[in-house]
């Protein structure tokens, strides 16, 4: 754990130091992939909640992220064209503003994880995975066939929402208030870890009966941790919006909630920082890979299946035994 | 003379037949997946998220095959033997090293599996969709009764699938295969114990339920067409078709399968003409359709809420 300690603070030094490089070498292309590492980062924090922590296999995180996402968006898009979201029982109208559209992101992603979680909860192993899937895909299918905000072509929003006093467009400000939200998800979730609630929740993992026995209601634990878990992917989704500008069923697509799981199992499970150094990788992997072939897919699916066959405990792992035998 | 409601409502009845007919034969082909994704479950306990694509590797097999002969029927026999060999192929190289994995590496490799077999498959056969044609004897239409005229091909589908369903069945309760599968989904050290192969009997289960996809791929392919990513959405279909019916249930996987089928094609055409009786016509269109679309996994919802293990699942 020490030596992990000691690779987070490296983690944290290039989370300052990759950005610093774009400034001065004036490429704000790597600042853009900078925030879309933490954004996606933020993704796998949220899921690594209920995957690494309380062994919840869900499949279907896409599913907040989305939310997340078609929240920001359709808040905007509002805003921009000055119509009224829904016009009963209340007038209400959109919102181009974050601090605004974040509570409203995280509550409606909170909600939507609740219900989703009540009723796949009810099941478990393969079960939940396929369900979590299903549920998903249940939105992503809705999103294409529901017109109003773009079907299948998707929503844009032309300018990121704003920030008091800072000017979002610019890639650097916007990394940084990406960046608030990643130290603060880590933040969240290193409180939970250690709080005697988080202590259930680990148990539930290595033996839920047990758990049971003891007295504490698993299910509630349970479905507390998903709705925080999704809760923090669907903030995270609401973040990519306004790093894109644009939103479409694709972040609802179930490749996306494999994708966030890769991050979350490439980097490490079960270790706070695992799914940012998962998500980085991924992007690096993306970007170079896809420099050099148009079908990068097909070596990033070789690399995955290399991964979970012989190096189970991800990156970071890898480097903590790689330390240990130094010692 | 007819009075012009009875008219309507005697086409309401042709649409309401022909539309079961429809949701039978999607039933039908969803069987087709939904039996090999439960078998292999219910045998090796492993969870295929790459069963969609040897639905693909079924349609492009055929594709080929029927570019190359121009028989319908030589390219169906290719659907089932190229998913079979890519099936025994990757068995032997990947997946077997997965059946003492937990569930979340199976997802994970499988997943990683899909990646790999798209792109590759993109890689030989290019991005843009290929075709199939149906045969001759098989294009037009029959009539049932009397008003009732029905394509030929989609009947040939339904009758195809039954016969699988039927051979699965014989299989299954009459066979010396049929007695190992059946007891490697009771208890697998047991039989390995009493001297079967078991890595072999796995690896021929993989391979009829890779066959069974390819051939749903092939079928499938004909009516729309043949392009890298079609197993996905047919795929998500049969997970929850198998959650329906119960994991490693084949007489769930028929059961939902028809129920899944039959709800998205009638969900689809007549929810919005439902709703068209209470709201204005072009939000009922798009309100139905959208509801339409998330029928099934709102019917997977409640089956869940009365029985969480499905119609025939055990607890």
């Amino acid at each position: 754990m020490i030596i992990e300690k000691f690779f987070n603070k490296w983690i944290m030094f290039f989370l300052i130091l990759i950005p610093t490089c774009g400034v001065i070498f004036d490429e704000p292309y790597f600042i853009t992939l900078a925030t879309k590492v933490v954004i996606l980062g933020i993704a796998g924090i949220g899921l690594n909640l209920a995957l690494g922590y309380c062994g919840l296999i869900s499949l279907g995180h896409a599913a907040f992220f989305g939310i997340g996402g078609y929240v920001t968006g359709i808040l905007s898009f509002h805003a921009l064209n000055d119509e009224v979201l829904f016009s009963w029982p209340l007038a209400v109208s959109g919102s181009s503003e974050m601090l605004i559209i974040w509570p409203i992101a995280i509550l409606v992603s909170a909600l939507f994880s609740f219900i989703i979680g009540l009723l796949s909860l009810r099941t478990s192993g393969v079960y939940f995975i396929m369900i979590t899937l299903a549920f998903a895909q249940m939105l992503y299918f809705f999103s294409i066939s529901w017109p109003n905000y773009g079907g299948e072509d998707g929503l844009s929003i032309y300018m990121r929402n704003s920030f008091p006093m800072v000017n979002t467009m610019d890639p650097l400000s916007f990394y940084m208030i990406s960046l608030f939200w990643l130290l603060f998800s880590i933040f969240i979730s290193l409180r939970l870890i250690n709080s005697p609630f988080g202590m259930s929740f680990q148990a539930i993992k290595q033996n839920e009966e047990r758990v049971k026995s003891v007295g504490i209601e698993t299910f509630k634990v349970k479905l507390l941790v998903f709705v925080i878990s999704g809760t923090i992917t669907g903030l995270a989704g609401s973040l990519y919006t306004d790093l894109n500008r644009f939103v479409s069923p694709t972040v609802l697509d179930w490749h996306t909630s494999g994708e966030i799981m890769v991050f979350v199992i490439l980097g490490g499970m079960a270790r706070l920082y695992g799914p940012l150094v998962g998500a980085a990788f991924f992007i690096a992997l993306e970007q170079t890979l896809g420099s050099y072939t148009e079908n990068w897919q097909f070596w990033l699916g070789l690399i995955l299946i290399l991964v979970i066959l012989y190096a189970r405990s991800g990156i970071l792992g890898l480097f903590d035994k790689k330390l240990k035998h130094e010692k | 003379m007819k009075s012009p409601k009875t008219n309507n409502s005697l086409m309401t009845l042709i649409l309401f037949f022909e539309q079961l007919l429809n949701g039978i034969q999607f039933g039908t082909m969803l069987f087709l997946m939904s039996a090999g994704l439960t078998l292999i479950f219910g045998v090796m306990g492993l969870i295929n998220l790459a069963h969609g694509s040897f639905y693909m590797i079924g349609a492009f097999s055929a594709a080929l095959i029927a570019a190359l002969t121009e028989s319908f029927w030589l390219a169906l026999l290719a659907s089932l033997a190229g998913a079979a060999i890519a099936g025994v192929l990757i068995e032997i190289i990947i997946i077997r090293r997965l059946y003492r994995r937990d569930h979340l590496d199976q997802v994970l490799a499988t997943f990683a599996l899909i990646l790999l077999l798209s792109e590759g498959v993109r890689w030989c056969f290019g991005a843009f969709p290929l075709y199939l044609n149906i045969p001759n004897v098989l294009n037009g239409t029959v009539p049932i009764f009397d008003n009732i005229i029905y394509s030929k091909y989609r009947l040939f589908i339904i009758f195809m699938g039954f016969l699988i369903a039927l051979g699965l069945y014989i299989l299954i309760t009459k066979t010396r295969l049929g007695i190992r599968i059946r007891a490697g989904q009771n208890d697998r050290q047991m039989i390995s114990a009493l001297g079967v192969d078991i890595s072999k009997l796995y690896t021929i289960v993989f391979a009829i339920g890779a066959s069974l996809a390819g051939l749903a791929g092939a079928m499938i392919g004909a009516i729309q067409s043949v392009e890298v990513g079609m197993g996905e959405p047919i795929l998500i279909l049969a997970f929850v078709v198998i959650v329906i019916g119960g994991i490693g249930s084949i007489k769930g996987a028929l059961v939902g399968s028809i129920l899944v089928g039959v709800t998205d094609t009638i969900g689809r055409i007549f929810l919005p003409e439902l709703l068209k009786v209470f709201m204005e016509s072009s939000n009922a269109t798009s309100v139905g359709s959208s509801i339409g679309s998330m029928l099934i996994y709102i019917l997977m919802a409640l089956i869940l809420i009365i029985k969480p293990s499905g119609l025939f699942g055990k607890s």
